[in-house]
């Protein structure tokens, strides 16, 4: 026997024997499900191949992207320069590269911000009821309805404009569904026995939200917050478009299909190139949330 | 009885393309119904509804049927079109489903859901059809048609929607009616009401019932023959009657699995299963 | 013969018109609530602006005397929550203030941007609706086969696109390199200021007149942004679509049509599509409230003269109040059509819901 196949064994062994066998399976078994998806693979691949060329960015590129180099102001693409160069000589595909590491900085900060707001709402106004959650559910209903990108521009435009001030700007307005999504898994397993065995050995309310109820909202908000990432980067692109959202010459593509704008006619590839770039790696997380959905929640989706 | 026979099936199979090989829902089942109330008996997973789907030509995607003979009033449904199994439908051989909570339309009306089984197969103006289904709901014994009518799913009993179910399967005056569980899901209390309502006019109209459950007494007191299915297959035909005399260890386990008032067991027993039962009585294959 | 008993409807309608009156009531003070916390919001920014809102008016070179006296008289003396009433009281009177860039009182300046908006965003909506459903039946009903992947990378695409470089990219194509339609803004310089402005919809205002050229020349205008930001209606709809059809072509009252003898295609669109359309109406609704605030993008690339474009240049200029009072117009309009499509479908859905 290859380790390889006891290995597999062990993980689709009948009867587990461990916590940690059981919890392995449970994700291997999520795993054989997903891999047989070809659209969520593509998904999956597009977004670790952003991890590694944000990782590697150094390595990668010959330059930080933020140079100048007015000698070689807009150059097509060629073997030297990948994917052109813009209006200031910089190397688009330098600028593109580390600009994953940006879009990759938003999503983490809007993720940091969002997921635990929404879960300590959720749960806490699910799991405690009544007036708590009457009020709660409330607030998250207000934040729900409001106009995402035009609230955004208002706060940007009192906070003052900047990549961090966009990032609060579009958590604000995106921890919401992540209060209902935990609010709803918290109402469906308030009542279960293992909640009520686990209130009988005089286990408090915030050790039962934090080691029992947010664990089991964790793949819904997972699915939701990978669907949602799309959003928020389009978003980001989007004020950093208007000029709201990071400032030159920091290589954000939306910025810099703003600044690459005006060649458009001319030299199409200043302002296209960025924005294959967020349409690729948007598309990415919509691929990998679809797959990741169908695995956790194969009622919803096929 | 041959003169009369309705349906004739023989040796039907219905099998599954799952990813973890194929699956055989029904394999080799034969039987004719007349003018008569047949009962297939058997417990969930065993074929049973699966061999009505299969008759109407309604199984799944993914499943695929194969028989000798499928032959309703010497029309071969094999290799029927699809036009002539739309006319079948409905107008030859209908269904009862379980529970009318999921099988009628929440946003359409009672009366245009009755309505329109009619007018699938009749051409007749919108007011005969609508004269007709109040006929209709009437001889299902519900007392305001004009009311009920109007009514929406949601807005009836469990009961009364089964009534509604038979009088919508009903209309299109079929031969033969497949009534799949048709009362597991009511209250014991509305079940006679329907079973009742289901058994005069099956009797009034001359149909071929096939009575599909898993409750053998239900069965053994309403059908006159009764067909025993076990994991795909018939294991014992009987009539009603002879039911007592039953020879397959299956059905005898059944039959004695039933409690009664007189029989003074200490312990309820238990079917115990014999793996033997799998394979075909004198295997052919 | 056992059973001689007839049934009653369980709920009467009686009963069935005061439950839908009280869900009713409940959409209205959803609505105020929600209201009433946008205003929370665009108060506090307010607030928080970092410039003196006395000084906004008197001017920087005002006496001490003065600038008290405007003080006083904005009540930036009195407690929060008055100055928060006071600000609400102006709002119910439709004061938004006054607009720096344009001198102004800013409702009036929205009552003029507001139609341009007004008509790409429903033209969008429309085209997302009459494309994006069919696209969606489609996909479900093949399921798994190459419609429903077509359809599938369609809206997965139309979902992922920045829609400000689908509106450029297309500019270019459309545009510049095939001229097949009319350039950036609402009409060509020269056909400016001809139509009286009636509905402000430019193409209603045309047409109402007699003025073909200019309805065509409108026309052409309008189609690039209007698809642009049509894409994203259709994908999002047709994607919607797709997964409610998918889930009610599995209910039993399909096998109940199918046993009765319908054609397929009834069955689809007779039953099945029936209660997706139900499901639909909040999604539409959805749809036109986020493209009424997502034409900002659009509008911006494609030089419109809506509120977008409105909010973003007094946003750059520090009219702050230019900002604040578009934002709450926009974000009425959003609360509103959510408000009305969940209103709507409360009363087409016959099973009312708590």
């Amino acid at each position: 026997m290859t380790t390889e196949a006891t290995l597999r064994g062990w993980l689709l062994a009948e009867i587990p024997t461990s916590k940690l066998q059981a919890r392995c399976q449970r994700v291997f078994i999520g795993w054989l499900d997903f891999k047989r998806n070809p659209i969520a693979m593509i998904g999956l691949l597009i977004i670790l191949g952003l991890v590694v060329v944000a990782a590697l960015a150094p390595w990668i590129t010959t330059s930080n992207g933020l140079e100048l180099d007015l000698a070689n102001r807009l150059k097509p693409p060629s073997s030297q320069h990948w994917f052109g160069t813009d209006e200031l000589g910089r190397d688009i595909f330098d600028r593109i590269i580390w600009g994953s590491r940006i879009t990759l900085y938003i999503v983490a900060l809007v993720s940091i911000i969002v997921v635990p707001i929404g879960l300590l709402i959720g749960t806490v106004a699910g799991y405690m009821g009544g007036w708590v959650d009457t009020v709660l559910m409330r607030l998250t209903d207000i934040f729900l309805a409001f106009p995402r990108l035009i609230l955004a521009m208002a706060l940007v435009a009192v906070l003052g404009r900047g990549l961090e001030n966009a990032v609060l700007a579009i958590a604000l307005t995106t921890w919401s569904p992540f209060a209902r999504i935990a609010r709803a898994e918290a109402l469906t397993i308030r009542n279960s026995e293992f909640i009520l065995a686990a209130q009988m050995q005089g286990i408090s309310t915030v050790g039962i939200l934090a080691r029992h109820v947010t664990p089991l909202c964790m793949s819904s908000v997972t699915v939701r917050l990978t669907l949602d990432m799309a959003g928020i980067i389009l978003t980001a692109a989007g004020l950093g478009f208007l000029g709201l959202g990071a400032q030159p010459p920091t290589p954000e593509w939306g910025a810099m299909i703003s600044l690459g704008r005006q060649y458009l006619i001319d030299q199409w590839w200043v302002p296209t190139i960025p924005g294959i770039a967020i349409l690729v790696v948007s598309l990415g997380f919509n691929l990998l949330g679809d797959g990741l959905r169908d695995v956790f929640d194969p009622k919803s989706g096929n | 009885m041959s003169d009369s026979k309705l349906l004739s099936v023989e040796d039907l199979h219905v099998t599954y393309n799952t990813p973890t090989g194929l699956v055989r829902a029904v394999s080799g089942v034969s039987f004719d119904l007349g003018h008569e109330k047949l009962g297939i008996v058997g417990e969930s997973g065993s074929g049973k509804s699966q061999t009505g789907r299969a008759i109407l030509g309604l199984t799944a995607t993914g499943g695929t049927v194969g028989a000798r003979r499928l032959e309703f009033k010497g029309t071969n449904l094999l290799n029927a079109s699809e036009r002539t199994m739309r006319q079948i439908r409905g107008g030859g051989i209908s269904m009862i489903m379980q529970d009318p909570k999921y099988s009628l339309n929440p946003v359409m009306t009672v009366g245009s859901q009755i309505e329109e089984a009619l007018l699938i197969h009749n051409r007749t103006s919108k007011r005969v059809a609508r004269e007709r289904t109040y006929e209709m709901l009437r001889a299902v014994k519900i007392r305001e048609p004009e009311r009920v009518y109007k009514a929406y799913p949601h807005e009836v009993s469990g009961g009364m929607g089964q009534r509604i179910m038979i009088a919508m399967m009903m209309i299109p005056e079929p031969d033969i009616i497949i009534a799949d569980e048709p009362t597991s899901a009511l209250d014991v209390t509305v079940q006679l009401q329907v079973l009742a309502v289901l058994d005069d006019m099956i009797r009034e109209r001359g149909m071929g019932l096939i009575f599909i459950s898993h409750d053998l007494n239900l069965i053994a007191s309403f059908c006159d023959r009764i067909l025993i299915m076990y994991d795909g297959r018939v294991v014992e035909e009987c009539t009603a009657a002879e039911l007592e005399q039953a020879q397959h260890p299956y059905t005898r386990g059944l039959v004695n699995c039933l409690p009664r008032l007189d029989g003074g067991q200490d312990e309820l027993p238990v079917l115990k299963r014999d793996p033997s039962w799998l394979t075909p009585p004198g295997a052919t294959r | 013969m056992a059973s001689t008993a007839g049934g009653q409807p369980t709920a009467g309608t009686g009963l069935a018109l005061q439950s839908k009156l009280t869900s009713i009531l409940g959409v209205f003070t959803s609505l105020l609530l929600t209201f009433i916390g946008l205003t929370a919001i665009t108060f506090v920014i307010g607030r928080m602006m970092p410039a003196d809102p006395v000084l906004a008016i008197v001017g920087d070179r005002a006496s001490q005397e003065v600038y008290d006296q405007v003080y006083l008289q904005l009540g930036l003396d009195k407690p929060v929550y008055i100055q928060y009433l006071r600000y609400l009281e102006q709002l119910v009177e439709g004061d938004l203030g006054t607009s720096i860039m344009t001198a102004q009182p800013v409702l009036d300046d929205i009552i003029r941007f507001f139609p341009a908006t007004l008509e790409l965003a429903t033209v969008a909506t429309l085209l997302g609706i009459f494309v994006g459903i069919p696209m969606g039946v489609l996909a479900a009903v093949h399921q798994g086969r190459w419609p429903d992947h077509i359809v599938r990378v369609i809206s997965l695409v139309g979902y992922s696109a920045p829609i400000f470089w689908l509106g450029m990219v297309a500019l270019l194509v459309f545009y510049a390199n095939l001229g097949w339609v009319a350039g950036p803004g609402r009409l060509d310089v020269f056909y400016d200021g001809i139509v009286e402005p009636a509905t402000g919809i430019l193409m209603v205002d045309a047409a109402m007149s007699g003025e073909w050229d200019i309805f065509h020349n409108a026309l052409s205008h309008l189609v690039l942004p209007a698809m642009i930001l049509g894409t994203f209606a259709l994908a999002y709809i047709a994607r919607m679509t797709r997964s409610f059809m998918l889930d009610q072509l599995s209910q039993e009252y399909i096998l109940t049509a199918r046993v009765k003898g319908m054609p397929e295609y009834k069955v689809i669109w007779g039953h099945a599509f029936r209660n997706v359309l139900v499901q639909l109406i909040t999604i539409i609704g959805l749809t036109y409230a986020s493209l009424l605030e997502g034409s900002v993008l659009t509008e911006t690339v494609f030089s419109w003269p809506g509120i977008g474009q409105y909010i973003t240049n007094s946003l750059f200029n520090n009219d702050m109040n230019a900002v604040l009072g578009g934002t709450i117009v926009v974000g009425a309009c959003f609360v509103g059509i959510n408000m009305l499509s969940d209103l709507l479908y409360r009363l087409v859905d016959p099973r009312i819901r708590k």
